[in-house]
């Protein structure tokens, strides 16, 4: 006996699903990755570690708690991709506790209080990464220097150590590791930068430190060199739209453009922007997060823009050395509102074109 | 003397800001939908009496006069929903208890037993009940409001509130309905 | 700058928004040619096929019909005809489940097919060209066809274009995956084609005509351009495949690069577009004369044996073609009609093949995987992305869960073409096309409450203004009346404003009732009619009327239902086998049983075993006596309103003047009605000298007690005036209305024994019981006295053991009521009530015990209510 299956159209589905596609943009983060981990250590790794299991945690806890079904939802990949998104943003060697406290808040706070995925408005990385830099400014912006510029080569162990207990296993602190050769703590390209310009140096005197190897930053051009590939591979596979990156990148390519006609000695050029910080993390995987992120190809490329260039202003006048972040939280506020401007014509509409 | 000056300024700012206003007061005038309007737009037109009004616009006018919005029935709950939008106030729950199912419903005359009293087409308050005096009397179906108030006065009995027929035409895609069958 | 034909005649086609790339799985079913099926045992013709109104039936039941003859004929607007599709006899016609989403039933015919298969006389036009261009158009309407590729738009409509046609467009692309039905046809009949498109050309005169064909149809593309080789005004225009092209609007924009206004028609940018299956009916009409009988639909579907392309006739049962091509149902099974995007799954196989019908989908689970659990909206714009209609179908599927029906239009909603790209892409899996089905069905429904709300106000308020002006022009007419001097004169105005009265209630009706609209052989007949009413009534108020018989007739069947009722009390399949033994007590038996029913699924959750017991009882009693049926019927009806009205006491005794009524219509409606009438008015105005009670109470008890002294005629009289009382009682006593009941059950007892007596005993009751209650607060008082009166009674006679019975049964019950903890007592009582059919005397001590507990019962709960209050 066999009974009829009502069901609506269509019947037929392109068999793409929700995690296989959370899960490919994790997968394309890993170019990016692995300089991370050959430039900073394996400590980026302990970071995500913790990171997807606190995320797993906390989700299974407040979908328990919402009395929601379990496994569909923690098998979408949208926790991982966030803890994920969150520990690449991390000093490597920070303790243990702050990326705990960051996905905790991402996840339980600034997602599934919202309503879970689709029905947060802010994204859940940058919020908690925000959260972060604000009450712990010290542990979020201990950088170590790249490899090449390590004074010590730390183990595995060593770093272990440092994440959890806050020294190494030869008792050295966070602090002590981070500095350098010639004894000065030693900080990201941009943090340079911003230090350099508030000493009354010019960029180009500053553009000296051994941090600047070729084009924009020891380590850090290549990490942000592997995030653009794997963004054009996001691209490529239609996993996101081009809108969002093109514009940010290129609002912030032409706002370092025109600073630097406009006083050469105080800004930073246009490569250095692009290639330093969290830019292309930012461009492909953050901003681009469909959630939070404006929906509608016009309102696409006008969030895209207005982080680029909220990102070049608050790097370049605010106290903060990176602004991916920020800029992407801002711009998240104003989502409804570019949405609801910026929809497209109808089919056959006559009447706006 | 400085006083003095700031009292003049904060005077003459004054002056022209509130002239300005009263001019745009005047000027800019909306024409709104008097409230009354608006609340009977929001009724259903059942004019079925529930509320304790001889029909809607009466019941709007009591709204309008600070009656409870919760008093219709036939609205059901969206409408004291948009009845609490409209007045800011707390949506309260319906002082009737609504029908467990709300189903919209019509009059139906079973008119073999009809002995053509009238009182029904008095009680009809849209006039969608047609007849005569000893004569069958039948009921116009997209007339009829639901308002059930035919019921009570016909001595027979033979008016049945039945729930408007499910056609092709008024379907509402309701797929979970569909009873499953098999194939034989 | 290049203008469009320009462009067109250069080849250039164009792109549309959005789109999807489904696997098109065609040549699962091109791989043989079309095939024929044997003739069904049964067709099945709803007699709407299409968008547009019903058409009028022209054949009966019973009735032969030839091949192509036609089975309804157009009426009103955007009505198509329907041809018998085989030679054979009409069986039946009636509703049966349509061939639509939902299987709701729709009109239709059940054709037996002869086997002959003959045809009726055809009239074909070899050449068209003579004809007048009016002349085609109505044979396209003779021939019922409406558009074959999806809505089923009426051909003959778009043959007669507002505007002028540049480009004809004829639409093969086919694009929803799976199904070849036209491309096959376009392989197959590539030159009848051509000479269907002849005869849109002379409709149209097109500059152009473009036969637009998806390029994954290469042999399809290479028939119609061999068979329009020498037409130089047709092109045959390959286009890429992507779904949704096939669409109308999507069409034209490819080929034309126009688009269609939104709200407008293809015809206002000056084209028009035809499916290839509508232009090969065309050409069968034109040419050979046949009407729309069968179609080419594509079988496909992993459950199926052979995936093929068949000659179907319209009504052929699906499940009769998937049959014929091996279907092997898996457990849950999907049969979709169109295709697997926006085809719709059939609920039923016992569905017809209907003028839209495509492709009947039968896939596996493995071809095409039941849909994953929807999961939340990401916003990841896929879906707008691939919408044709450039929506946002994102926002508007969060519209459509909160509802907003005004966001939804300001998102164009309307503009959907429900293709399904959106959810076909959609990662999370959301039934997106489901969602805004409901949400339109939705705003539709609240936009016509609107407007209906709308007329209700108007309506009312016209009303009141009527009304407004009636009260003025009676004042004006007082006002004259007693300006009259002389006083007899003044009951002649009387008179007169009565038969004005009479006159404007006449006209009226007259006025509203639109089907009798001046129809004065009716007038004159209800005139006639009402006088003689009229008389009726006034004999009857003289107590000289005829209808006591009736009454007590009436009385006799309740008795014997209740009798009956009580036997069979809690299932109703008894009532079944009582059936055979009595068909009359049958018929009220089911009556009671139904009632029953009706209150237990009233009090309960829908009890569905009962309906059916129902059903077969309410059957066997039809078809035993019509008239008693109704009787049943209405003291069905009577306990279902008690049932469902236990608050308002009024109703009661309403329902039992009504039942009295009904039963008496048995015999004679038109003495029934009157008395009817008579009882009720007698009840009502009772009820109105409401403060008078103690004097009517005793002359109705005196009357009785005439009654029963020397005539059974009054006592129909008697039982009215109690009747009335009870009314009265009741109204003002609002716990009284079980002493009713009882009284009731009393009359019905007693009746078993003598009718005419027993009537009067119940009357008797029951005022007794009305008084009781009426007197409530004293009600130790009353229950002595008709434990007195009781038990004298049940010492000499049995008959009056049922009475008293049915008092204690009121007593009870009305303790029941004031406690609600008493209904134990409640199933004694009934018990009593069965153990009385079998000894009366026994009876009665069953009833004293009832009555025993039941005073108890109140008391306790009496103290209980004190207790509760202090």
């Amino acid at each position: 006996m066999s009974a009829l299956k009502v069901l609506s159209s269509p019947h037929q589905h392109s068999q793409k699903s929700l995690s296989q596609l959370m899960l490919a943009v994790c997968l394309a983060t890993s170019l990016g990755l692995l300089a991370q981990l050959y430039f900073f250590g394996i400590g980026v790794l302990i970071q995500i570690v913790l990171a997807i299991s606190t995320a797993l945690a906390c989700e299974a806890l407040v979908l328990k708690l919402r009395k929601r079904p379990l496994n569909t939802t923690l098998k979408d990949n949208s926790a991982v991709l966030s803890a994920l998104l969150l520990a690449l943003c991390i000093p490597p060697l920070a303790p243990w506790w702050v990326i705990v406290i960051g996905t905790f808040f991402a996840i339980v706070f600034v997602k599934q209080l919202y309503g879970g995925l689709g029905a947060n408005i802010f994204n859940p990385a940058m919020a908690g990464y925000v959260l972060l830099l604000i009450s712990f400014p010290v542990q979020m912006t201990s950088w170590l220097p790249p490899a090449e510029l390590m004074p010590i080569q730390l183990s595995f162990i060593d770093q272990l150590s440092l994440v959890f207990t806050g020294s190494s296993s030869a008792g050295l602190s966070l602090e002590q590791v981070r500095s350098g050769i010639d004894g000065v703590t030693m900080a990201t390209p941009l943090d340079t930068i911003k230090t350099d310009l508030s000493k009354g140096l010019t960029v180009s005197e500053s553009l000296a430190q051994p941090i600047f190897t070729s084009f924009a930053g020891a380590g850090w051009q290549w990490v942000n060199l592997g995030y653009l590939i794997g963004g054009l591979y996001l691209i490529k596979a239609r996993l996101i739209n081009w809108h969002i990156p093109v514009a940010m990148l290129s609002s912030l390519g032409l706002c370092a453009v025109v600073g630097i006609m406009i006083d050469p000695d105080t800004s930073a050029g246009p490569i250095l922007h692009l290639f330093s910080g969290a830019t292309m993390l930012g461009a492909f995987f953050i901003a681009t997060d469909p959630v939070s992120a404006a929906t509608t190809n016009k309102g696409r490329l006008i969030y895209g823009a207005a982080i680029g260039i909220l990102v070049y202003l608050i790097r370049t006048y605010g106290g903060y050395p990176d602004a991916v972040a920020f800029a992407v939280l801002l711009l998240n506020m104003a989502v409804p509102l570019i949405d609801f401007y910026t929809q497209p014509r109808v089919y056959g509409d006559t009447k706006d074109s | 003397m400085t006083l003095f000056y700031a009292l003049i300024a904060l005077g003459g700012l004054a002056l022209i800001f509130g002239v300005l206003l009263g001019f745009a007061a005047i000027r800019y005038k909306i024409e709104g939908n008097p409230i009354v309007e608006q609340i009977d737009e929001i009724l259903p037109q059942t004019q079925c009496g529930q509320c304790g009004y001889p029909g809607c616009k009466p019941y709007a006018e009591a709204i309008a006069n600070g009656d409870d919005i919760n008093k219709c029935p036939p609205g059901g709950e969206s409408t004291v929903q948009k009845l609490a939008d409209l007045m800011g106030v707390e949506a309260t729950p319906l002082a009737v208890e609504e029908d467990a199912d709300n189903t919209k419903k019509v009059a139906y005359i079973r008119e073999d037993e009809c002995i053509g009293c009238t009182k029904c087409i008095q009680a009809c308050p849209v006039d969608a009940i047609v007849g005569a005096t000893r004569q069958m009397h039948t009921v116009l179906i997209d007339e009829c409001t639901g308002c059930d108030l035919c019921v009570e006065p016909c001595p027979v009995d033979c008016i049945d509130m039945l729930p408007v027929k499910k056609t092709v035409k008024n379907w509402q895609w309701d797929l979970k309905s569909i009873p499953v069958t098999t194939i034989d | 700058m290049e203008s469009i034909l320009e462009q067109i005649d250069r080849g250039i086609i164009w792109d549309t928004p959005g789109g999807v790339h489904p696997q098109t799985n065609k040549s699962l079913s091109t791989q043989t040619p079309i095939e024929r099926l044997p003739l069904p045992q049964e067709l099945v013709l709803p007699i709407k096929q299409h968008i547009g109104s019903n058409g009028k039936l022209i054949v009966e039941v019973g009735q032969h019909v030839l091949k192509g003859q036609p089975l309804t004929e157009a009426a009103g607007h955007w009505s198509v005809p329907i041809h018998a599709p085989t030679s054979g006899t009409v069986l039946d016609i009636k509703p049966m489940p349509s061939t639509h989403p939902s299987a709701l039933p729709e009109l239709s015919i059940i054709l037996e097919p002869d086997g002959a298969d003959t045809w009726c006389e055809l009239s074909p036009w070899p050449d068209f060209h003579a004809k007048s261009n009016e002349q085609i158009v109505d044979r396209i309407h003779q021939a019922g066809i409406s558009g074959m590729g999806g809505a089923g738009f009426p051909a003959y409509v778009k043959a007669q274009p507002t505007h002028p046609i540049e480009y004809l467009i004829i639409n093969g692309v086919e694009c929803e995956p799976f199904i070849t039905a036209d491309d096959m046809l376009m392989r197959e009949h590539a030159e009848q084609i051509i000479r269907g498109i002849e005869v849109l050309r002379k409709l149209y005169q097109p500059t152009r005509i473009i036969i637009a064909i998806e390029d994954d149809k290469p042999q399809a593309i290479a028939a119609l351009t061999k068979a329009c080789e020498e037409d130089h005004n047709t092109i045959v225009r390959a286009i890429p495949t992507k779904y949704p092209s096939g669409g109308e609007k999507q069409l034209i924009q490819v080929v034309t690069s126009m688009q269609v206004p939104r709200g407008g028609l293809p015809s206002d940018v000056g084209v028009v577009v035809h499916n290839v299956g509508t232009i090969f009916a065309i050409y069968q009409a034109i040419f050979e004369g046949k009407p729309l009988i069968e179609r080419v639909v594509t079988l496909a579907g992993d459950t199926l044996s052979k995936n093929t392309n068949a000659w179907l006739l319209l009504g052929t049962p699906i499940k009769f073609a998937l049959t014929h091509v091996g279907f092997v149902p898996e457990k849950w099974q999907r049969v979709i009609m169109g295709g697997p995007m926006m085809g719709f799954t059939l609920p039923s196989v016992r569905l017809p093949i209907i003028k839209t019908s495509n492709c009947v989908l039968a896939p596996s689970q493995n071809q095409m995987p039941f849909p994953g659990e929807e999961q939340p909206c990401i916003r990841c714009g896929a879906c707008a992305d691939a919408c044709p209609a450039t929506l946002l179908p994102q926002q508007l599927l969060w519209y459509a869960k909160s509802n907003d029906h005004q966001k939804l239009q300001d998102h164009k909603l309307s503009d959907c073409i429900e293709c399904g790209a959106c959810a076909f892409v959609c990662p999370s899996e959301i039934p997106l096309v489901e969602y805004y089905r409901v949400a339109k069905a939705d705003i539709k429904q609240a936009q016509q409450d609107k407007i209906d709300a709308e007329r209700a106000k108007e309506r009312f308020e016209a009303r009141n203004r009527r009304l407004e002006r009636e009260k003025e022009e009676r004042n004006q007419r007082h006002q004259r009346g007693r300006r009259q001097p002389n006083n007899n004169k003044a009951s002649e105005t009387k008179k007169t404003n009565d038969a004005v009265q009479a006159a404007l209630a006449r006209a009226k009706a007259k006025k509203a009732d639109a089907v009798n609209d001046n129809d004065m052989a009716a007038l004159r007949e209800e005139r006639k009619r009402q006088a003689k009413l009229y008389k009726e009534e006034k004999r009857a108020s003289a107590q000289e009327t005829s209808t006591k018989e009736d009454a007590v007739a009436a009385a006799v069947a309740r008795a014997k239902a209740k009798k009956q009722a009580n036997a069979s009390s809690v299932s109703s399949s008894t009532a079944n086998n009582e059936t055979e033994k009595e068909s009359q007590k049958d018929a009220v038996a089911a009556a009671i049983a139904r009632a029953k029913a009706k209150k237990i699924a009233k009090n309960t959750p829908p009890d569905e075993q009962s309906e059916p017991a129902i059903e077969r009882s309410d059957n066997t009693s039809k078809a035993d006596d019509p008239r008693k049926a109704a009787v049943a019927a209405a003291i069905a009806r009577a306990k279902a309103k008690k049932a469902a009205k236990e608050p308002t006491s009024d109703a009661q005794s309403e329902s039992a003047a009504e039942r009295s009524v009904d039963n008496a219509a048995a015999d004679d409606p038109r003495k029934a009605a009157v008395a009817a009438a008579i009882a009720r008015a007698k009840a009502k105005k009772a009820a109105k000298e409401a403060p008078s009670v103690e004097q009517s109470e005793s002359a109705a008890e005196n009357s009785d007690d005439n009654a029963t002294a020397d005539d059974p005629r009054k006592a129909a009289v008697a039982a009215a005036i109690a009747r009335a009382k009870a009314k009265k009682a009741a109204k003002e006593a609002p716990s009284v209305e079980q002493s009713e009941s009882a009284a009731e059950h009393s009359v019905d007892n007693a009746a078993a024994d003598d009718p005419r007596k027993a009537a009067v005993a119940a009357s008797i009751a029951r005022a007794k019981a009305k008084k009781a209650a009426k007197e409530a607060p004293s009600v130790e008082q009353s229950e002595s006295s008709a434990e007195i009166s009781e038990d004298n009674e049940a010492a000499d006679d049995p008959r009056k053991t049922a009475v008293a019975a049915a008092i204690a049964r009121a007593k009870a019950k009305k303790a029941a009521k004031e406690a609600p903890s008493v209904e134990q007592t409640e199933p004694t009582v009934e018990s009593s009530d069965d153990e009385m059919a079998e000894d009366p005397r026994k009876a009665a001590v069953a009833a004293a015990i009832a009555r025993a507990k039941a005073k108890k019962a109140a008391k306790e709960a009496q103290s209980k209510k004190h207790g509760d209050e202090n």
